[in-house]
């Protein structure tokens, strides 16, 4: 039933072979069991998910039923929920009970979605390995020694382990792709302005998109109806007619034109995972995909770029926090400055302090054009890239990341190291574009361990659909989605 | 473009983030190489292109000048910090917040 898909679960529910409260308690079990050891959730709540669980089997009972009630999905801690401590994985948000529902947790609540809990997560999504929340790191499924990738880690090693139906992540730079190529899941990063970002914590504005991480392309596009749609309480929230992204599923992928990067198969890339990309491409061969090389000449560009334009705005969000109305305030201080001074050095960490001063710096007067305006043209060049490129392809594929897990620790205290873990998947938060991260197969560790692969999908604007269609249709004649890691019995297993 | 020690404390407390002469020395040798890893988009020639700040192409909508919201106060400020120095009272007053004194 863990292994189980969304598909195969509503099934089950509306059948009456189980119920929501057996199945939301089964996940619960898990997680009592393994969070202790995973650290996959910063906030549960056994009593309100429960009783969001009774609700939804009253609405099945009555035949009001959408294909998400009754499903227990676990929450990244980034979404506000209501009466639910929502940290961010920051001490900053330690005891903040958000007053108020982010809309994908509204859009959860309208479809009968059981939330499960709130995951773990870098503190305000800033790094790729999960090492910087507050709540401490979170463990891979496959491999304890080594990170889940970052931001959404708590979700995706929620995903991995089997200790969610599925669960919500955010991307602004490669937040839900990394951490589903280094766990071995599906993720979906959706074209900028598709998923309201209304009661998510900001990180970066202009960068910042939700979607779903779970355990095949399918269950992304169930997600996807319940996420995705116009809210005129984000200001760059797209108006568009509403979507079914399961409508493509089944289409043939005959005469479909890959594009494949040449940027991205230069150096950095491991070995490993360039074999598991090839065979990938091999396999699109076969179901009738046809290949054409591009260039994306300016892709080493997009971490430079990234890392102007998202401490810049994240320099301006994060200026919320100031010790007066809610979140840390310093326990002793002076005057108002010393307060704001002190409360901010104690509530942040050393990343998001870090990212606050390039920000604050990078913004300062007399090096905005050497830097934020510099950064913004270079941006439209990585955009027109992209256009270029989709003349030629319908798709574009590559890795989602240059290396599988690393061993905690390793990047800890190099920034540019781990900033280097979102080369290729930057870019197209940068252009605004949807990518999805794909189980393609395992690369083995230098100590014998087989690590997840992920393929990395890119869409032109607004083509999740397609995506979907595309990574659907690759798991129907592969496995590797399928496949779940072996965990070690925790001691006093539930 | 070389960064001190004195400008780190400059630009923290411009981000009002108290750092201390340690924390300075240690926060330059890592702003030093993300600064370094930024100074590759001066190679770049960017003439005449248009910066862009939003992938997609939209104005701001708006909307009707009309009431939207309803009053939420009690609710914003059950989740106002402690007020600190010595006291644990939540640091808000008759529906004010409490701050030190700023104007003497």
């Amino acid at each position: 039933m863990i292994n189980s898909s969304l598909k195969t679960l509503a099934q089950m529910l509306a059948n009456k072979e189980i119920s929501s409260v057996e199945l939301t308690q089964t996940f619960l079990n898990r997680i009592d069991a393994y969070n202790p050891v995973i650290n996959a959730y910063i906030a549960l709540d056994h009593e309100k998910t429960l009783a969001q669980a009774k609700a939804a089997d009253v609405r099945i009972a009555a035949g009001n039923a959408t294909p998400l009630t009754g499903i227990p999905i676990a929450q990244k801690d980034i979404f506000c929920a209501e009466g639910w401590k929502t940290t961010c994985g920051s001490k900053m948000l330690e005891n903040f009970i958000a007053p108020y529902d982010a809309h994908v947790i509204t859009q959860f609540d309208h479809a009968g979605a059981v939330n499960l809990g709130k995951t773990n997560m870098d503190e305000f999504a800033m790094g790729s390995s999960n090492e910087t929340s507050y709540f401490g790191g979170v463990k891979n499924p496959w491999d304890f020694t080594r990170v889940p990738g970052g931001s959404s880690g708590g979700s995706a090693a929620a995903v991995a382990a089997r200790l969610c139906a599925a669960a919500t992540g955010t991307d602004t730079g490669g937040s839900i792709r990394q951490p589903a190529s280094l766990c071995g899941f599906t993720g979906l990063k959706p074209t900028y302005g598709v998923v309201s970002r209304y009661g998510m914590i900001a990180f970066a504005s202009s960068l910042d998109q939700a979607g779903p991480m779970a355990k095949s392309a399918e269950d992304c596009a169930l997600m996807m109806n319940v996420m995705a749609g116009f809210d005129e309480r984000d200001s760059t929230s797209l108006n568009r007619d509403k979507e079914d992204y399961t409508r493509d599923l089944n289409k043939p992928l005959q005469g479909l034109r890959v594009g494949l990067p040449k940027e991205f198969f230069a150096d950095g890339l491991d070995a490993g995972v360039a074999t598991v990309i090839e065979d990938a491409i091999a396999e699109y061969k076969k179901l009738g995909a046809e290949i054409v090389e591009i260039s994306l000449p300016n892709t080493s560009l997009s971490i430079p770029v990234y890392y102007v334009l998202a401490p810049a705005e994240a320099s301006s969000n994060l200026s919320r926090y100031d010790g007066v109305r809610y979140g840390h305030r310093a326990s002793e201080y002076t005057d108002l400055m010393d307060m704001y001074c002190k409360s901010r050095a104690e509530g942040f960490g050393a990343e998001v302090k870090r990212r606050i001063l390039i920000g604050t710096y990078v913004l300062s007067a007399g090096y905005y054009d050497a830097y934020y305006l510099k950064a913004q043209q270079i941006r439209r060049l990585i955009a027109q890239d992209f256009e270029e490129a989709f003349k030629k392809c319908d798709v574009i594929m590559g890795p989602a990341a240059p290396s599988t897990a690393f061993k905690a620790g390793e990047k800890v205290d190099d920034p540019v190291a781990m900033y280097l873990q979102d080369i290729y998947t930057i870019s197209t938060n940068l252009a605004g574009l949807p990518g999805m991260s794909v189980p393609a197969g395992f690369a083995t560790s230098a100590d014998g361990k087989p690590l997840p692969v992920g393929l990395q999908i890119i869409g032109n604007y607004f083509d999740e659909a397609r995506m979907l269609n595309v990574a659907h249709q690759y798991q129907q004649v592969t496995d590797w989605h399928a496949q779940a890691p072996t965990l070690d019995k925790p001691e006093g297993n539930a | 473009m070389a960064l001190s020690t004195e400008d780190i404390k400059k630009i923290a407390h411009l981000a009002r983030i108290e750092v201390s002469d340690s924390d300075a020395a240690a926060t330059l040798s890592k702003l030093t190489g993300i600064l370094g890893l930024i100074e590759q988009m001066q190679a770049v020639n960017t003439d005449g292109i248009v910066p862009m700040s939003h992938s997609q192409d939209v104005v701001q909508r708006l909307r009707d000048d009309v009431v939207t919201k309803t009053n939420q106060r009690e609710a914003f400020q059950k989740i106002s910090p402690a007020i600190g120095n010595g006291s644990e009272a939540r640091a808000v007053d008759g529906g004010l917040y409490l701050v030190p004194k700023v104007i003497e």
